[in-house]
């Protein structure tokens, strides 16, 4: 990963501090016009959240634990959405993303079965806004029309926007300089995002912490998400 | 006339009559027929215009009936061709008024089969990105993925058996333009090439026949790998197998067998040719199907068994999901259906007529389709991520675009039969000459 070009994104997740308040969803939501869904459409598994957070429970009535565990695309190393797509609607770049082509991609919706994380949604139908929702659509994201596969792109025009802001002030990219929505919308401040190739960063010492470990990481997929969690 | 003349005058109006007039019952038939066909291009078109919404598919299953019912018909494609090519190149006679009517089937089931990726995809207006074709932007398909393959092996294995279908209608369609009148007598003659029943023409026939069979033999093969490649590439619970390819083969070969038992006992009983299409051709198929229910049997057997004993606790999850619920009832149907009826019925040789033998291949297509919905749906409703299971429940637009795909068959099928022998006349009457 290292022997990349910088910077290379990653997050990590302090789920030991996540209260599940969703915040992140709804920022998400905000900043990449992720369309919403009508409450029918809802029940039958058709909402599209690029983050989402997992429930789990543990133990029994009234011994409940409840642990939170905020979902995104893991922008694999070794992502299995990639090579099964027939016209190459998703690649992994040079900074580790894994990028989603919409105009590319004609709707064979094989990418979203073939990740373990259940984080590629599909647009069954042409993206709706109730009113007036529709007057807050963030310009710098496109508006993906029926038939398309999206997903979490790490907030990629915060990316770009970080860079070029840092390049016409002349100066280096420095750690917290971008955050994704998600990240910024944190309450809790349980997210951290930057470059895992800077030793330095915050996201390279949460992920080196004790704690931290990779979701299905025994799949060989390298994800560039970190979950930190106590007994880990 | 010499009697040997007038046994093969006999043979030829027998197998040419079905080829004039169509009365009520046929038209009513395909009448119908066509209309189920319709409601389905009228769902498609409504999909189309609204959406993937029209669909039952919601996350996490991405692929539903559209992808069973892909699987399912490839699998029937395999009657044909395959079982022809074998008898074919092993010389089976019994084979001659066998071939046809499966190499029939192979053609439409593929066909049929082939829609469904086109009918599954998001935006099907932009299919032709699949295809290798030179652009201005230099952009191309995706090798790498089994999707690509699986056109190429589905287009492949469509030219080959149209070709394979087509050789030996030659000299029937020669037959044809001399014993019919006006329009059709020179459409035939045009679709016989010139065929004037030379020695070299035949000589090149039979090489022509016996190459093709070589060919499509492999093809087949290698086409339902590439099908079962589809779930076997992917990272998924259960799809993950290697057992898959050949899995699929064997399954394609079985449902293959019990389509063509179905048509045939259709064609026999409405097309009058009792005399041709004997007891003892449907019991060497009904033997067929009872081997490849046996081989049916020991492939799932043993990829649910390494699953069970292996335990990894990601593949048990859709393991379980297959035996409880819905889902387990339609994994015991599918072993009645597959194993348990077939198996009775033909295993004991008293109970082997064509009446069983026919039900037998009822079942057959029953449990295939049933084992194709095993195979994909368990799968996708339990992903890796607990959380993120979900259901699937298919919606008035799939169900009502899987039954047109049935109509279409039937209605392809009486077409065919008035447009040509569905019998192959000459092969027929070689064997009357030995």
């Amino acid at each position: 990963m290292t022997e990349k070009k910088h910077p290379q994104w990653a997050m990590a997740i302090d789920l030991d501090r996540c209260t599940g308040c969703e915040g992140c969803v709804v920022a998400c939501h905000a900043e990449n016009n992720v369309p919403l869904t009508s409450p029918d459409e809802a029940e039958r598994g058709r909402m599209k959240h690029w983050i989402r957070i997992d429930r789990y429970y543990e133990g029994t009535f009234p011994d409940i634990r409840v642990k939170y565990r905020p979902v995104m695309c893991q922008q694999c190393d070794d992502a299995p959405c990639e090579p099964v797509c027939p016209v190459y609607a998703t690649y992994q770049n040079e900074e580790g993303l894994n990028v989603q082509v919409y105009n590319r991609c004609v709707g064979t919706r094989y990418c979203a079965n073939n990740c373990p994380y259940t984080v590629r949604y599909f647009n069954y139908e042409d993206p709706f806004w109730p009113e007036p929702l529709e007057l807050q659509h963030n310009p710098d994201v496109s508006i993906r029309p029926g038939g398309v596969m999206e997903k979490c792109t790490f907030c990629l025009q915060r990316i770009q926007r970080g860079k070029l802001e840092s390049k016409e002030e002349n100066r280096e990219l420095a750690d917290g300089d971008i955050q994704p929505a998600c990240v910024q919308g944190c309450p809790a401040e349980a997210m951290a995002f930057g470059d895992i190739a800077d030793p330095e960063s915050k996201v390279s010492r949460w992920a080196g912490s004790g704690r931290s470990t990779q979701l299905l990481d025994e799949l060989g997929t390298k994800p560039r998400v970190f979950y930190l969690e106590k007994g880990a | 006339m010499t009697p040997a003349a007038a046994a093969e005058e006999r043979i030829r109006q027998d197998l040419l009559r079905p080829l004039s007039g169509a009365g009520a019952g046929y038209c009513a038939a395909a009448a119908f027929c066509a209309l189920i066909v319709a409601a389905g291009a009228v769902a498609w078109g409504l999909q189309i215009d609204r959406g993937m919404v029209v669909t039952g598919l919601a996350r996490p299953v991405y692929w539903g009936f559209y992808i069973v019912n892909f699987v399912f018909w490839i699998g029937i494609s395999h009657a044909g061709t395959l079982i022809s090519a074998i008898l074919r190149l092993t010389d089976a006679g019994w084979r001659k008024p066998v071939t046809r009517a499966a190499e029939a089937i192979t053609l439409f089931a593929l066909m049929i089969g082939g829609m469904f990726p086109l009918i599954h995809l998001g935006r099907v207006w932009l299919f032709y990105w699949l295809l290798p074709y030179p652009n201005e932007r230099l952009l191309w398909p995706n090798f790498r993925s089994p999707l690509v393959w699986d056109m190429t092996a589905i287009l492949t294995y469509l030219a080959g058996s149209f070709l394979y279908l087509y050789l030996p209608l030659i000299p029937d369609f020669a037959l044809l333009a001399k014993r019919t009148t006006g329009l059709r007598s020179k459409i035939c003659g045009l679709l016989s090439l010139g065929w004037s029943g030379a020695d070299y023409q035949w000589h090149a026939l039979e090489r022509a026949n016996k190459l093709m069979a070589v060919i499509i033999l492999a093809i087949a093969v290698s086409v339902h790998s590439v099908v079962a490649f589809d779930f076997s590439m992917s990272l998924a619970p259960m799809w993950h197998s290697t057992i898959f390819a050949p899995y699929f083969v064997a399954g394609a070969i079985f449902s293959g067998i019990g389509a063509l038992v179905v048509v045939m006992a259709a064609i026999r009983k409405f097309l009058r040719l009792e005399n041709y299409l004997r007891p003892v051709h449907f019991d060497n198929l009904g033997k067929l199907l009872l081997l490849m229910s046996v081989v049916w049997l020991y492939f799932t057997a043993s990829e649910h068994l390494t699953v069970w004993y292996g335990n990894n606790p990601l593949e048990m999850n859709v393991f379980q999901a297959r035996e409880h619920g819905g889902f387990g009832l339609a994994s015991v149907l599918m072993v009645v259906c597959n194993f348990a009826i077939p198996f009775v019925l033909l295993g004991i040789r008293k109970l082997r007529t064509i009446p069983t033998i026919v039900f037998s291949g009822f079942s057959v297509l029953a449990g295939m389709w049933l084992e194709r919905f095993l195979i994909v749906l368990p799968t996708l409703a339990n992903p890796p991520l607990r959380a993120a299971a979900g259901t699937y429940l298919p919606s008035a637009v799939e169900l009502v675009i899987t039954a047109a795909t049935f109509a279409s068959m039937a209605l392809l099928y009486l077409l065919f039969v008035k447009a040509v022998p569905i019998i192959a006349v000459w092969e027929y009457e070689h064997e009357a000459d030995g």
